[in-house]
Formats: structure tokens, sequence, C-alpha cells
């Protein structure tokens, strides 16, 4: 038996709802360290990009999910629902940070989003990601049928809006945020039909 | 400690701790995360070190920093530091006026502006290792701005000869600009006749302008520099309004008049 297959016997029987009560945890931690110090002497940006990261990285192993089964057998679909809400509940939380801790003033913060490219973009993406996680449930799946695929092809827009977020808002061309860039157009091109016949040949 | 005398130039707002200072810097030459400069320069080399000073001057040469200090009288600074990200400290420096030392090596009538570099040692200065900027950092002055008796060259910090993350041995320091404007760890001084390049200029000359005076009504084209967040106030501090060249309207706002800040930004 491939190893891929022993490793999908096993995670047959994990659940996926405890991603739930786990998933959540580092973001509640960073919190407070940003609390008690732990973050350094400016908290505020740090917790706000600490959030908007976790938020990135479950965006793209949400991404990887469907490579991965293609190109290596592994399945992990079960769980890309709970991968695709947390990282929404990071961007809410990231959002929230941004808005009532680093803005303050409600009145910058549509200047902020209609004058600055890169909230702009990063606030696109969460318009977008809005409709996802609201049908991110079997009801709605059921009921919008063939449509829900169709629907949640936007991620496959809202995820790489997060990376140029990223890239745009950093000062200079910086690696990290590039990396995140790469991978996740990476990730995205895998989706192209010709290079999926490069991979799998 | 170095015994700075108190200046009448000095702040009475409190100090940031020696710890907020010396833990969130911008210093590419050792990383870009803030806290990189605090991990990855105490392996910096700063004695010996020599300032190159060459240009229109009288006395060019290569200036050991001990003869460049003998016979300056440091003074305590405590000023307003404010960066172009909208954050600020307020930081005890030591040094002496910038003009002090053009004085001793003697400017020639036709030197308009003052141009700095920083070391360039990829050895030691593990972020020169990347093509981040292009490097040396540079930056420069006009000549009248480089001598306002607020722009000083620091070589301490709350009494202490300055941390290397602050930019040790010798850095220049301009209150009433943003931040990267004060140049660190100086090896390299000319006068010209033209406007020198500058490193953040060079790299985005939208959002850098060669002025950068702080300025509330003028926005970097990425966020408000309406008001600024002071370091230490933790995770629900307030922010405060930005001042008009940073608080040093009454020293500095007559080298600007008649020029369109909007524009000259």
């Amino acid at each position: 038996m491939p190893v891929s297959d022993r490793i999908n016997a096993t995670l047959r029987k994990v659940p996926a709802w405890p991603l739930y009560i786990v998933g959540p945890l580092p973001g509640l931690w960073v919190f407070w360290l940003g609390l008690t110090g732990g973050l350094g002497v400016e908290p505020i940006k740090a917790l706000e990009h600490e959030l908007g990261q976790f938020a990135l990285k479950l965006l793209v192993v949400g991404l990887a999910i469907t490579p991965l089964r293609r190109f290596a057998g592994l399945n992990l679909i079960k769980f890309r629902r709970a991968i695709g809400l947390l990282a929404f509940f990071y961007i809410v939380a990231h959002l929230a940070v941004w808005l009532f801790l680093d803005v303050q003033d409600g009145s910058l913060i549509w200047k902020d989003i209609v004058k600055r490219p890169y909230i702009t973009i990063g606030m696109a993406a969460f318009v977008l990601m809005l409709p996802l996680a609201l049908t991110s449930n079997n009801w709605s799946i059921r009921k919008l049928g063939p449509k829900w695929r169709q629907l949640h092809k936007l991620t496959y827009l809202a995820v790489p809006l997060g990376g140029i977020h990223f890239v745009m808002l950093v000062k200079g061309w910086q690696i990290e945020p590039l990396a995140y860039l790469f991978v996740i157009l990476g990730l995205l091109a895998l989706r192209f039909r010709f290079i999926q016949r490069r991979v799998a040949a | 400690g170095l015994g700075g005398a108190p200046s009448a130039y000095s702040t009475t707002e409190a100090p940031n701790t020696l710890e907020e200072i010396t833990n969130y810097n911008n210093f590419y030459e050792f990383g870009t995360d803030k806290e990189d400069p605090a991990q990855n320069a105490g392996g910096l080399t700063t004695d010996p070190w020599a300032v190159q000073i060459d240009g229109l001057v009288d006395k060019p040469g290569s200036y050991d920093l001990g003869d460049l200090l003998s016979g300056v009288s440091l003074e305590e600074r405590i000023y307003r530091f404010r960066c172009v990200e909208a954050w600020s400290m307020i930081v005890p420096w030591v040094g002496f006026e910038l003009s002090t030392l053009l004085a001793r090596v003697g400017v020639q009538p036709s030197a308009k502006y003052v141009y700095f570099e920083t070391l360039v040692r990829p050895e030691e200065m593990p972020g020169q290792r990347r093509p981040l900027l292009d490097w040396p950092y540079r930056e420069g002055l006009r000549l009248d701005e480089a001598m306002n008796p607020l722009t000083i060259l620091a070589t301490g910090l709350y009494d202490e000869p300055l941390p290397n993350q602050n930019g040790a041995p010798l850095r220049l320091v301009v209150p009433w600009k943003y931040g990267f404007k004060s140049i660190k760890s100086i090896v390299r001084i000319s006068l010209m006749d033209k406007q020198p390049e500058t490193t953040w200029n060079m790299i985005n000359a939208r959002e850098y302008g060669f002025y950068s005076n702080v300025n509330p009504t003028v926005d970097h084209p990425r966020w408000s520099q309406a008001t600024e967040r002071r370091i230490g106030g933790g995770l629900f501090s307030k922010r405060q309004e930005t001042l008009m060249f940073n608080g040093y309207g009454e020293e500095v706002a007559d080298l600007y008049a008649g020029m369109d800040l909007k524009k000259l930004y």
C-alpha cells in the first residue's frame, strides 16, 4: 500500500471538528503576548501582522489541498472547510486590530480604503471571502448545487489579492511577502490543465 | 557616562526607555524586522572607525573617530523622533552639532549640500548580503539644514556610547525630518554643489522625498501622516497628532520659506 493510502486511511479516522478549537488558539496566544509585552515594544503592528500572516498561511494550505490530492494522492478534502473558515477568522481578527487598535479613527478608515491601494486590495480580498465564508456549510452546498463550486472559485482571486496586499505594504521588495505570493501563484498555476499534464507526466 | 551637558533644545517630554529605543529599529543592514538590528548588530566592529570627509572642503581626508571627537563638547539632546512609518519615540541622544565639524574641515563657498554614507561591510552586516537596497545607504541635507543647530552627530544614548543597532559609533540626527534621514554608522561625509542621490528617494521618489520634513498635511501615498503612535503605550495606546516639522517649526520653518512643501515633500 502506498504511503499516501496509509496516511489517507489514518486521516479518515481523524475528525475535522477539533480544528475549530485548536485553530484559533495561536491567535489568542499572540493576543495574550501583545497584552503582556511578548510582542516587543510596539505590539499593535506586530499583532496585526501576525494575524494577517496566520490567515495567509491557512489560505496557502487551503489552496494546496487539491494539488496534494491530484499529484501526491493525499486526501485532505475533509479539512478544507475548517481551514478556509479559520483563515476567514484570522482575516476578521486582522481587520479588527487594524480598525480598533491601529487606525482608531472612524473617519480615517474609509479614506484609507479608498486612497491606499494596498488597503483597497486587502479589503477587496476580504469582501470576496465574505460569500465564501457564509456558504461554507452543508445547507448552502445543497441549496446552491453546481453554483457553489463556481462561487468558491473566488478563492483563486481572493488569495492572490491577499498575497499582493502583503507585498505592497512593506518597504521595498522584501523576500518573505514575495515568497508567499510566489507560492500562491504556483498553487494557482497547478490548476491550469496544460501545467497539470506536465506535472503528471 | 559620556557626561553630555544639558541643552535648551531638549524636550521636557519623558524619554522612551533604553529597552524601547534599542529594540525597535529600522537598520536594514542588519535585517528588515524591527528586532533584527538588536539581534544582529552585536558583531559590528566600531573601533577603529574612520570617516572620509571629502568634496568641497578645505581639509579633506580620512579622519579617525577619536580625532573627530577630540575638542568637541558633548551635549545631551532629548529629541522627538518621528519615523516615516508613523511611529515616534523620545530619545535622549548625546552628540554635538554637525556645524562644528563642518567648520573644522572648512566648507568651501561653492558647497550647497552635505552627503553621507553608511558603512558597507557585509561580513558584519548580514542585511547587506542581499541587494535589498543599493548599498551603501546614502543620505543628504541642504547645507543650511546641516548647519542648523538642531542637526547633530550623535555618539551616545542615555549618557552611554551608542548601541550598534542605533547607529554606532556615529550617526546623524535631524529631529524635524522623518527618521530615515538620520543616517547611521557614518563613514563618509561629502560636501557637494548638487543635490545628492539618497537611498529611499532612489528607491521610490513618490513615497520618500529628498526633504522628508515631518508634515502632517502631506500623506505618505500608503498611509496618513496626520497622526503617530508613540512607542511604549502597549496594545491599546492612542494615536497622537503629528506636529509640523515634528514640533521644531520655531527653529526650522524659516529654512523652507517660500517653498511648496506639498511638492518638495
